[in-house]
């Protein structure tokens, strides 16, 4: 693959644009069609494309396999540890309406001068912000588990018989 | 005006999987696997269901596509050259007589498309799943939800978070499963990459 210098070249154009359609897929995904499931593959669907036309030795250089591997188990910590935190502040496993802070919920006033209405909520509090990290927490288990396959299968020798 | 894109892509879906079903070279399967999953992605599309319609294209047509064929560069050849398999390529021989699979087949088509006959049409707005939860997650969530639009990622995440937590935790094993089934075995602490051990697996 990589003496085909159009699909290298096509590959690096599209996967600034992937990877920008992941993040959006993730912290879009409360208002629009997505969420962490999908922001996941996605973002694994950019970093195998990459793996496929520059090598495992590239890709392992932009997500090196040990980080991958802890990533897999953050993403679950970061899900179950939201529901912690709500344990923690005195409510049921992942209740989130325990984390209201009230912090920056409103834009300050600094920002009036921008054209259009305010936005609802500046920092998201409460269920909000529950489902945010939640969200969170599955995009990276779901990208380190997907990314993580493809390492296990694209590292191992053809076998001949 | 939406049967001009339903039904070429309903005919699609019927060729590409009777051609997967006939094709014997397995790597053109594959590619014709990720064409299905590509046009039930159009097709989820078409049904409003945008999430789902991610999820297909980015996992069935794309990571499963590539594993698949990763597979296959893995794996010896075994079947012959001459494209065709003939029944000495089983270690089992198929029944000779295709008469009695098909009827099998066919009785099991007419029972499912019967069991259809009590499901609700597409869209009905008396189905049980647009009246049971009353009042509906499209009503409640607005309030519980601090005005999320997105009642799908709030079901998911929060009425429902709990359920979620679970299939994180699945993906997370089986991941952890897969790595220790197929990764290479490095001996050596320091990650020399580039040896693997060959051999150990045939």
């Amino acid at each position: 693959m990589n003496s085909f210098p159009i699909i290298r070249v096509i590959t690096k154009l599209l996967i600034p644009y992937i990877l920008l359609f992941g993040l959006y897929v993730q912290f879009h995904g409360d208002f629009g069609p997505g969420g962490g499931f999908q922001a996941g593959v996605i973002f694994a669907a950019a970093l195998i494309l990459y793996g496929l036309v520059y090598g495992l030795p590239a890709v392992h250089k932009v997500a090196p396999p040990k980080v991958i591997e802890k990533l897999t188990a953050l993403g679950l910590l970061v899900y179950a540890g939201t529901g912690l935190v709500c344990m923690l502040l005195g409510g049921n496993f992942l209740d989130y309406d325990l984390l209201n802070h009230g912090v920056l919920t409103e834009l300050p006033a600094a920002f009036d001068f921008l054209p259009g209405d305010k936005p609802h909520h500046f920092l998201p509090e409460g269920q909000h912000l529950g489902i945010f990290l939640v969200e969170l927490g599955v995009g990276i288990t779901v990208t380190a588990v997907m990314t993580m396959i493809f390492y296990a299968f694209a590292g191992r020798e053809r076998v001949t018989s | 005006m939406m049967d001009f894109i339903v039904i070429p892509i309903l005919a699609l879906l019927a060729a590409t999987a009777v051609t997967v079903a006939r094709i014997r070279n397995l790597w053109a399967a594959v590619m014709f696997t990720g064409i299905y999953s590509f046009l039930s992605a159009s097709w989820m599309l078409i049904l409003d269901a945008p999430d789902v319609a991610f999820t297909e294209a980015a996992v069935g047509a794309g990571i499963t596509t590539i594993l698949m064929l990763a597979t296959l560069s893995l794996t010896p050849r075994r079947h012959r050259k001459s494209g065709r398999l003939s029944s000495e390529d089983f270690e089992e021989r198929p029944s000779k007589s295709p008469l009695f699979p098909l009827l099998i087949v066919t009785i099991t088509g007419c029972a499912l498309v019967y069991g259809t006959f009590d499901m609700p049409h597409f869209g009905d707005p008396n189905a049980p799943i647009q009246v049971y939860p009353e009042p509906s997650f499209v009503e409640k969530s607005q309030p519980d939800m601090h005005g999320l639009p997105n009642v799908v990622t709030a079901v998911l995440a929060s009425y429902r978070g709990y359920d979620t937590l679970g299939e994180t935790a699945v993906i997370f094993t089986a991941g952890i499963a897969v790595l220790l089934i197929l990764r290479k075995n490095t001996d050596d602490k320091d990650g020399s990459e580039s040896q693997a051990v060959t051999g150990e697996n045939v």
